[in-house]
């Protein structure tokens, strides 16, 4: 099943707040983003799946771990089972990580400020859907936004994902800007379809936004959901 | 029944919270050599008998109130009339 624009679904959550930004880059790199409300009990056909940054369900409790109990989540679980492409941004990452979906936790920021500024990132691998079109130790300029993106994980747990090659993203040296164990900014699943990372790379797909670093990962996004071997069944 | 949950965050787990709460009391004069900031949770639940209760909130602890990667947590329940 190929499309000529992949079809990509969002999943708005109550207190997303970067759903209509990440549709609207989608949209400008040549994907079909479709709104998926929360409260879906399934998803529409789609190539693959964005959760969105915001803050849902207020961050209650934990940030994530409200929203992994919503109906459009068990669809979502089910999509990346079947091997789809989930891409989870900011809150997006923290639901993942919550879901079980994604290894780790993110934490409050060892500052306790919110941080909202430029980040540098570097890309640790490119043979996955989300990075292809980078090229290993490139430095990516894209924003971050967050009070809570410090990733944890334990010193055993991020040896193994070291191991498996699952950090795809760090901070640059000297740029974290919130105290994220060995300087991870994004993580993908064991089995490379799922990856969640603090920066917004939708905010940073035009030369107004200050900077087009993030249009090479939604852009390696969309080539990979557009793929067959990748797209739903 | 009442159930209290306190949830910790687990020992040797950096808890910048807890880190500035420290700061702050020393600052008013209360030199502490740690704090640590958790959170309380209060439920009301339907059950006839403690041990019911208490296996119920054990499954919400593990589900949902506490993440098991950088928390802990204790639970007490106690019967209301």
């Amino acid at each position: 099943m190929t499309r000529a624009k992949p079809r990509i679904g969002v999943v708005v959550f109550p207190g997303s707040n970067d759903d209509r930004d990440a549709a609207w880059a989608l949209s400008a790199l040549g994907g079909d983003p479709v709104s998926v409300w929360h409260a879906d009990e399934g998803l529409p056909a789609v190539d693959g799946v964005v959760l969105p940054g915001g803050f849902s369900y207020g961050d209650y409790l934990r940030p994530g771990s409200i929203a992994r109990f919503s109906p459009a989540m068990e669809a979502v679980r089910a999509f990346a089972a079947d091997g789809g492409l989930v891409l989870g941004i900011c809150n997006g990452f923290q639901i993942l990580c919550e879901a079980g979906l994604l290894p780790g936790v993110l934490r409050r920021n060892a500052s306790l400020r919110f941080v909202c500024r430029d980040v540098e990132v570097v890309v640790e691998r490119t043979d996955t859907p989300f990075t292809d079109r980078c090229r290993t130790g490139d430095h990516l300029r894209i924003p971050v936004k967050h009070g809570e993106g410090s990733w944890f994980a334990t010193e055993e747990l991020l040896a193994e994902l070291q191991d498996r090659r699952q950090i795809l993203l760090r901070y640059a040296h000297g740029d974290n800007p919130n105290g994220s164990v060995g300087e991870v900014a994004g993580v993908v699943n064991e089995s490379g379809n799922v990856f969640g990372l603090m920066p917004h790379p939708e905010h940073a797909i035009d030369p107004l936004l200050g900077s087009c670093d993030g249009a090479v990962l939604l852009a390696s996004f969309l080539d990979g959901a557009g793929r067959p071997a990748c797209a739903a069944a | 029944m009442r159930a209290t949950v306190v949830v910790r965050p687990k020992p040797g787990i950096l808890d910048p919270q807890g880190e500035a709460v420290r700061d702050s009391l020393s600052k008013l004069g209360f030199p502490v050599a740690g704090a640590r900031v958790g959170r309380i949770v209060e439920l009301e639940l339907e059950a006839s008998e403690l041990a019911s209760a208490r296996a119920q909130v054990e499954r919400m602890c593990e589900q949902l109130l506490a993440n098991p990667l950088i928390e802990s947590y204790e639970i007490e329940v106690e019967t209301v009339r």
